[in-house]
């Protein structure tokens, strides 16, 4: 039966070819000579592309065309690059072409291409290498050449915008024989030339071959190597070159560069006005802060308690004062009064005043006499009273 | 030689100091003491910083290569 020989549609089966050739050859770079050439009214090209032993059909939509710096004819070699598709309604393949080289022409622009698919594979373009720009590079490091205007744009612009850094020039020829070696032994040199922050690598726009020497593998090697960050600044915004894929950064142009590598000068110096300004109002919140603290407390109850406690102390201080030297009055009177008394006393006990009393010493021979027996009959003595001394004779002595 | 620019207060280094002492002044939460001092010494590097940008004209440098192609600078480096 029929039906059990797995039989499919051709719908089904283009289907299948069409997803089993595309994903095969989603990108391939074929080399042929092109003939049948014909450009649609619509902008499409289509041609075939031979060789001895075989031919492939091929069409390159408009949009790409435009990217096309040569015009293709009948009879030329070119090198396609492009994705293998299958057109279901015609049951053919071919070739979606995006790029197109001229064989044996633009042998630099291959060059070019084949030098920048080895150093990618290599890790020359990572972006974790790159380096980033300093955000205030004092000194900088230019590579270019003593005459050309690039030197004289990244002067100008330089001097508008931050005429305080300070500029290092390595002079170097920017294109023709030994371009490269010389720029690639500038970067170098400066490397170990000291206190550099970031170097300018680059030249004004120009042909292809103009800028050759930034193409150069020399040049993107010292590039890769160069412990300084890099910016590359060579020709103008639509031609990219190895060296704008392994510097640091890239800058469309000379000028450009200069932009990017300084912040302008008065805004810089504007931002730190702003900063000062800030700082003074931070400063001036915070003593204000401590300023209606203080004088909160100041009036605080806690705050006056000890003021309170040392008044109190010191009216007590003042009223044991006074009661002191009441006291120390009462004791000095009664001290005077003792000692009026024992002066009293002492002067009633004085022998002048027991004389006056009546009583009387006796002396014999200037000696006082104490007792009878000391004087005997006709003895002479004296008689001391109160008031006079008298000479007497003892009649009747005690001594016989 | 690279020891030099460690050394050199650069631009940079003043700036991220200036902004470093705004952020701390602007939180408010170091003494009085220690604010006074911040400030003072922000002050100074606001100070050095707009003096070291005022030179007016740019200086250029140019190295001279001699016969064997290296590089090298025909004034003495005044730093």
């Amino acid at each position: 039966m029929a039906s059990e020989k797995n039989v499919i549609t051709i719908t089904e089966l283009t289907r299948q070819i069409k997803f089993s050739l595309e994903s095969s050859f989603p990108r391939v770079w074929v080399e042929g000579e092109i003939s049948n050439f014909k450009q649609h009214t619509s902008g499409h090209l289509y041609f075939t592309l031979k060789d001895e032993g075989a031919q492939l059909s091929a069409l390159m939509w408009r949009s790409r065309v435009a990217n096309l710096t040569f015009q293709p004819e009948d009879g030329m070699k070119v090198i396609v690059r492009g994705s293998i598709t299958v057109y279901p309604p015609r049951g053919n393949y071919q070739l979606d072409a995006d790029q197109i080289q001229p064989l044996g022409l633009g042998e630099l622009q291959q060059a070019f291409e084949r030098l920048k698919r080895k150093l990618d594979a290599e890790g020359l373009f990572d972006t974790d290498h790159k380096k980033p720009i300093p955000e205030f590079p004092e000194k900088i490091g230019i590579i270019t050449s003593e005459t050309g205007a690039a030197l004289q744009d990244i002067r100008s612009v330089l001097s508008r915008r931050h005429p305080s850094v300070e500029v290092v020039l390595a002079p170097v020829r920017v294109q023709g024989a030994g371009a490269a070696e010389e720029i690639a032994g500038a970067i170098k040199y400066l490397n170990q030339f000291g206190g550099i922050d970031v170097l300018i690598v680059g030249r004004g726009g120009g042909s292809l071959e103009d800028l050759w020497a930034f193409n150069e593998e020399i040049v993107a090697r010292a590039i890769y190597a160069s412990k300084i960050p890099i910016i590359s600044a060579v020709g103008h915004e639509i031609d990219f070159s190895i060296a704008d894929f392994t510097a640091d950064m890239r800058a469309p142009t000379p000028s450009a560069a200069a932009e990017l590598v300084v912040r302008d000068r008065s805004e810089l110096l504007e931002d730190i006005g702003n900063m000062c300004y800030t700082m003074h109002g931070a400063l001036d919140n915070q003593v204000s802060g401590l300023r209606e603290r203080t004088a909160g407390l100041v009036t605080s109850y806690s705050f006056n308690r000890p003021k309170d406690l040392v008044r109190k102390f010191s009216q007590r201080v003042d009223e044991l004062d006074r009661s002191l030297d009441i006291s120390y009055a009462h004791a000095a009177q009664r001290v005077h009064q003792k000692y009026s008394s024992l002066h009293l006393q002492l002067q009633a006990l004085s022998p002048g005043g027991v004389l006056k009393r009546g009583y009387a010493i006796i002396r014999k021979e200037g000696r006082i006499v104490s007792s009878a027996r000391l004087l005997g009959t006709n003895d002479l003595a004296d008689i001391q009273l109160h008031d006079g001394t008298v000479g007497v004779k003892v009649e009747k002595g005690h001594l016989v | 030689m690279t020891a030099k620019k460690v050394v050199k207060n650069s631009l940079e280094s003043s700036l991220k100091r200036l902004e470093e002492i705004v952020e701390t002044l602007e939180r408010g939460e170091t003494s009085l003491d220690d604010a006074v001092n911040l400030y003072e010494e922000g002050v100074q590097i606001s100070k050095q910083c707009a003096e070291k940008l005022k030179a007016a004209e740019l200086k250029i440098k140019k190295l001279s290569r001699d016969i064997d192609g290296q590089f090298t600078l025909n004034e003495p480096d005044e730093a």
